[in-house]
């Protein structure tokens, strides 16, 4: 925790601390506490007044079909778009580590959509996808599916799964790749010599020693797709069609700047801001443990 | 690292070395084969996207739909200049440089600074704040959007609060919004980067210290002469990443930024989406989206092992 040689003195530790503490006051720690104060008052369109009102607004929040679809939504986005790119992150991975040549282009291959903004990356799958000009929009067609993510939520969805699994496609794939890396040849030796398969020895002995990362990865790309896929749904679908994209940080971002309801939108964030404190306890108090241990 | 280096290294077919270097492991051909078959395919779906926007802005007003035949166009570079003067490009790859810059600049200064702090002192509260900094690790901007968005319209906010606390109702104005300094400091206000420097500070030998408060040397010289040139790598591994992540924001400046002059280049890039597809340019449009994703891409490839490194250990 903390050094056995050290520095003594009385004012400079605070000093050093003062930019930190100042920007983190200031852009984190106020916002977060008038997130939870509006989260409790009711305010008017206008702004001028605001009365108490408890947890009404949460109270309308959990009463509103509205944003129990949205909570469907992201939870079905985030599940999705976690499995993609973690499956696919640990397949490319799996044969990278077994590759012998031309690694470096594979790799590279596998890492560059981790550059691209997800704003952007949503404008090139658009446009794979767009009913009108997307190659991959008139390959279904010509096999008979009535591709149009624009009018179709459930092609909508596909759309920004496929797009944001994509961009997150690099993260996995660093991270399974160090991972099947720090396992020791000797392990896979015995596994093989005891006549267990490529397959096998992926499955009983290889996954299970990568738990840890696994479970690690299974809690950033959740919070990946909570939050960093903004760009994403805001450049490709606006949340819609009729809100089958309309996750829980697209619902707080147009609840609160476009519909102006701040205590909706507050609410909002205290709930998700909750969501992200489980998560990182889950991390830390589970996930880190299974990493020292293992 | 090492590991990685003993993959890469054999650049021709498997010899006997590495076959030794496998071992036991049988080596069957129809799984090398399979292997490189799933590289070849996967590497070429995963670049299918930026292949594709290669090949619409390479095609000539109005046919974009030829696109999907996959072949290139001649008006790439016809293209590239228009989208390039159409948009003021240049002032938005500037402002995205200023942000990007801005936030890994003032996010490295201000956690070497405080992860010093921890490590080096003891003083009252060192744990409190430790904690303060802590439960900041993994909430993003995005999540307390509109609070922040009312703090930086006003930055005073939080200090006209306090001192109506103690009576002095002062209605004290500084907004951020249309400015540079606006769309770095709220992006810097998070934790990741001192829990690195935290973690690489607590393995640096104890001797060093007690070495250089024999020699004599103060905090500030043991900081500036022994323990900043020691992170050298951390701190290079980690701006990659904080350059990419600092690059790529989209909530933010298009909630801060009005002002034509502080647009970024991602936001430029959404903006040329048509919303019609009767006036759509979308040669244009996918030629902005190459040049917004040129630099960023050029930082992760050029510098793929420090990327890497950043990732894995700013994820710890």
């Amino acid at each position: 925790m903390h050094k056995r040689a050290f520095f003594r003195s009385k004012s400079l530790p605070y000093l050093l601390l003062l930019p930190q503490m100042l920007v983190l006051a200031v852009f984190f720690f106020w916002p977060a506490g008038l997130a939870i104060w509006q989260s409790l008052y009711l305010a008017d369109p206008f702004g001028f007044n605001s009365i108490f009102v408890g947890l009404e607004n949460f109270q309308m929040l959990f009463d509103s079909p509205e944003y129990w679809a949205s909570v469907r939504v992201t939870f079905i986005f985030s599940a999705l778009t976690t499995a993609l790119a973690m499956g696919i992150g640990l397949l490319l991975a799996v044969f990278a580590d077994r590759a012998m040549r031309g690694v470096l282009i594979f790799k590279s291959a596998a890492i560059w959509p981790y550059a691209v903004a997800p704003a952007v990356a949503g404008a090139l799958w658009i446009f794979l996808f767009h009913p009108v000009f997307g190659s991959v929009a008139g390959f279904l067609k010509a096999i008979g599916v009535p591709w149009n993510p624009l009018l179709n939520g459930n092609h909508a969805m596909t759309l920004v799964v496929i797009a944001g699994a994509w961009k997150q496609i690099s993260y996995n794939f660093v991270f399974f790749l160090a991972g099947l890396q720090a396992i020791p040849k000797s392990l896979i030796e015995a596994a093989a010599i005891d006549g267990a398969g490529p397959a096998r020895r992926l499955w009983r002995v290889i996954l299970p020693l990568m738990s840890p990362t696994i479970f690690f990865l299974i809690v950033v790309n959740t919070v990946y797709a909570f939050f960093d896929t903004f760009g994403i749904i805001h450049a490709v679908t606006g949340g819609g069609p009729a809100g089958a994209t309309n996750i829980l940080v697209f619902k707080v971002y147009t609840d609160g700047f476009e519909n102006q309801d701040i205590g909706s939108s507050a609410a909002q964030s205290v709930v998700l801001m909750a969501i992200v404190i489980a998560l990182t306890v889950f991390q830390f108090r589970y996930v880190e443990r299974r990493v020292s241990y293992a | 690292m090492s590991a990685e280096i003993a993959i890469e290294a054999p650049a021709e077919r498997p010899t006997r070395a590495t076959r030794e270097r496998v071992g036991m492991v049988e080596h069957a051909v129809w799984f090398d084969r399979l292997a490189y078959a799933v590289l070849i395919v996967g590497s070429v779906i995963i670049c299918l996207p930026i292949i594709y926007a290669i090949v619409v802005a390479s095609m000539p007003d109005g046919r974009e739909s030829e696109a999907v035949w996959l072949i290139p166009g001649t008006a790439l570079f016809d293209n590239l200049a228009t989208a390039w003067n159409k948009e003021l490009l240049g002032r938005q790859l500037l402002n995205s440089f200023i942000m990007a810059v801005g936030i890994t600049a003032g996010k490295i200064l201000i956690s070497l600074l405080s992860a010093f702090a921890i490590v080096y002192f003891r003083f009252p509260f060192r744990m409190g704040f430790f904690w303060l900094i802590f439960i900041t690790l993994m909430l993003p901007v995005e999540v307390r959007i509109m609070p922040t968005y009312e703090v930086v319209a006003n930055a005073f906010l939080p200090l006209n609060a306090i001192l109506g606390l103690i009576g002095l109702e002062l209605a004290l104005e500084w907004s951020l919004l249309d400015s540079y300094t606006g769309l770095i400091l709220p992006l810097i206000a998070s934790a990741t980067a001192t829990f690195l420097y935290r973690q690489f500070f607590l393995t640096v030998p104890e001797e060093l210290c007690e070495a250089a408060r024999i020699d004599g040397a103060g905090p500030i010289t043991f900081f500036r002469r022994i323990l900043m040139p020691m992170s050298i790598t951390t701190t290079a591994a980690l701006s990659v990443i904080l350059f990419i992540f600092g690059w790529n924001q989209y909530l933010w400046p298009l909630l801060v930024t009005t002002d034509q002059d502080l647009t970024t280049i991602v936001i430029g890039v959404a903006r040329t989406l048509p919303t019609e597809d009767a006036d759509a340019q979308w040669n244009l449009t996918m030629a902005t989206a190459l040049i917004a994703t040129l630099p960023p891409v050029a930082v992760v490839l050029i510098l793929q092992r420090w990327f890497v490194r950043g990732l894995i250990e700013s994820e710890k």
